[in-house]
């Protein structure tokens, strides 16, 4: 490895955690907010457990793993869109960048479906407890998607316009660290809510 | 201050300290009346002393955030105001309603006042807080316009920071919030819940942001740190208040009549309230330790952490403490609310006002950063002063609040209002020599413009 190799892997590699500290803050922010729900839903099957039980059978549990899977995809083309803007490629992470975005797009449309159906049905807030919470934390989450998809972007048009290089690229980091926030948290509120019983 | 423009801050300063005085006077005269009923009586009943407090305080945090932004915005834009004429002209229209407002209150009766007033035209007085006759919320509607509109056109003319971003948006919003105070339906539950989109929305939203934006202001003034940095905590800081405080709101709807998952929404949110505030502490000390300079207007600084801590503990402690609706089942309505009530507007408002003016006021009367030696000594002394005793009504406070809950609320066979009001005498009179402590200060505090205000300026030597 030459020196100037060396110096590179000092800045952008071993910066621990990636990413701007202001995003690091916030995401704690945010996971405590998630944190306290999921705890407050544990609390409140605890008391009604018979209830929840019995309606979380009406979910639909295909359209959820569809969105897992979206997810999933997405954080991983976030990853190789860093591994991208890594090696200078601007337009490489662009691209990668829009197809992360694209699976939020996915999961918004999936998720719409499975409002559609439900309000369809009359459902809402009042319904009993557990659509309460159903609605709730899966409409939080949906708009965590829609401003995930917001940092996306904005790092992609700033990306697009040769706002990073292999060695100043913490806006990425920034952007990506938030998404992967995004899909960690789904993947707590999937079992949580759809699937554990 | 680097532009002349600048200077129409000074009148909407001393407008804001002359209804300070006032608000403070009144709250004395009330504190008494909890312990003597009949004093003041009939001349000054306890519903209109309460009514000036607490439209006094309103009135001149307004006046205050008004005088902060004319100040900061043509430096944060760098440029002069766009209209100097207009600015000064809306302060003596502001001012002289706010005057005559007061002069109703005091002068006649609320009902009679109301007839003379016109309300039965659009009816929006008799609610709490918005108790203003309606020509006076249009006068405040005027104000609000002509001030976004002079604010807006500098900005447009000038550089866009965040600081002046997050202070316009901050300000529209108050703008736009406060248009729900004239919308008055006859259905309770709903006047409740809009009544709450400008009380809540005001102190727990959009007020934060022109707290934050101010406190960023004079944190980069007094040091020194890179703009980019305070820039960064001021966008999570404010993003934070509204994640948690929008929904927040819910924690108001427990008890009004509204659909039950209010109970879930409201204590989850607002229980995240805090936050913010925490941030804004750790903000604060963070940036004072990196400074790049000692500033010679120490007791700004003083304020712009003294504001933080204070905030935190007000809003954020004081508030959690009966925001969650099992709680506040109990506490609903006690001197517990008044207690956080007291400590939150001083913390977050009253101080980050003191904090602009304690930075800004040197300059505009002609100093080249800060003042005298003496006078900051006086200005530090009344923080601590002030500081200390709303620390005590509050402490006060809480106590008495936690007997009342007990006494009228929890015990097998609760008292009555009046008779659990009898067994809390001993600390509201401690409330009331707490509130004379404050008096004090905020007197020292205006002896600090003029005492020694011929002597030479305070220099970073003399401080270190």
């Amino acid at each position: 490895m030459t020196a100037t190799t060396a110096t590179i892997g000092c800045s952008s590699q071993s910066k621990y955690p990636s990413g701007d500290l202001a995003i690091w803050v916030f995401i704690l922010a945010e996971l405590l907010v998630f944190g306290i729900f999921f705890a407050v839903y544990a609390f409140a099957r605890m008391n009604n457990v018979e209830l929840f039980n019995e309606f979380q059978q009406h979910l639909d549990l295909n359209a959820a793993l569809i969105n897992t899977w979206a997810l999933i995809t997405s954080s991983y083309f976030v990853v190789r869109a860093v591994a991208a803007i890594k090696e200078g490629n601007s337009q490489l992470c662009v691209r990668w960048l829009l197809a992360a975005i694209a699976m939020g797009a996915v999961f918004l449309v999936v998720k719409s479906g499975e409002y559609a159906h439900h309000f369809g049905q009359g459902i809402n807030l009042s319904t009993n407890s557990f659509y309460m919470f159903y609605l709730s934390l899966t409409f939080f989450h949906f708009m965590h998607v829609i401003m995930g998809m917001v940092i996306l972007a904005a790092v992609a048009i700033k990306a697009h316009q040769g706002g990073y290089s292999a060695s100043d690229n913490t806006g990425v980091h920034t952007g990506a660290s938030y998404w992967h926030m995004v899909d960690l948290v789904w993947l707590i509120l999937f079992p949580l809510v759809y699937v554990m019983r | 201050m680097q532009y002349q423009s600048q200077k129409v801050a000074i009148p909407y300063f001393v407008g804001a300290i002359v209804l300070f005085v006032a608000q403070i006077l009144f709250g004395l005269i009330m504190g008494l009346q909890y312990v003597m009923g009949d004093f003041l009586f009939p001349e000054i009943p306890f519903n209109v002393a309460r009514m000036v407090h607490t439209n006094a305080l309103i009135v001149w945090l307004l006046m205050g955030f008004m005088g902060a932004a004319y100040y900061l915005v043509p430096e944060e834009a760098e440029t002069e105001l766009h209209s100097p004429f207009l600015a000064k002209l809306m302060f003596w229209v502001f001012f002289a309603a706010a005057g005559l407002t007061v002069a109703g209150y005091l002068l006649v009766p609320y009902s009679t006042l109301a007839d003379i007033t016109g309300n039965e035209l659009l009816p929006t007085m008799g609610r709490e807080f918005l108790e203003q006759p309606t020509i006076t919320k249009i006068g405040i509607v005027v104000v609000a316009l002509a001030f976004l509109y002079n604010l807006g056109m500098t900005i447009l003319r000038g550089r866009k920071t965040a600081i002046n971003l997050v202070l316009m948006i901050g300000l529209v919003g108050l703008a736009v919030l406060f248009l729900f105070s004239f919308y008055n339906p006859t259905n309770l539950v709903l006047d409740k819940f809009f009544w709450w989109w400008v009380v809540h929305l005001w102190v727990e939203g959009v007020w934060e942001l022109i707290l934050g934006s101010i406190l960023a202001f004079v944190l980069i003034k007094v040091t020194g740190v890179d703009r980019e940095i305070i820039e960064k905590w001021l966008y999570i800081i404010i993003a934070m208040a509204f994640i948690s405080g929008i929904i927040g709101t819910g924690h108001h709807f427990f008890w009004i009549g509204t659909p039950e998952y209010w109970q879930w929404w409201g204590s989850i949110f607002s229980a995240l309230e805090p936050i913010p505030f925490f941030m804004m502490t750790i903000f604060a000390f963070s940036m004072v330790k990196q400074r790049r300079r000692n500033h010679p207007n120490r007791v700004a600084t003083l304020w712009a952490l003294g504001a933080s801590v204070m905030a935190f503990l007000g809003a954020g402690v004081w508030g959690f403490m009966h925001t969650l609706s099992p709680v506040n089942y109990y506490t609903h309505g006690s001197q517990l609310t008044a207690a956080h009530g007291h400590m939150a507007f001083y913390g977050a408002y009253v101080m980050i006002v003191l904090t602009i003016i304690s930075y800004a006021m040197p300059l505009l009367r002609g100093r080249t950063a800060a003042n005298s030696e003496r006078q900051q000594t006086l200005e530090i002394w009344s923080f601590w002063l002030m500081t200390i005793a709303m620390t005590l009504i509050t402490l006060f406070l809480t106590a008495a609040g936690i007997l009342q809950v007990w006494l009228q609320r929890v015990l097998d066979s609760p008292l009555p209002f009046m008779a659990a009001q009898d067994q809390l005498t001993v600390f509201y009179w401690m409330r009331e020599f707490a509130g004379v402590m404050f008096l004090i200060g905020l007197l020292l505090y205006i002896a600090s413009f003029f005492v020694g205000d011929k002597e030479p300026e305070a220099s970073v030597k003399t401080i270190a």
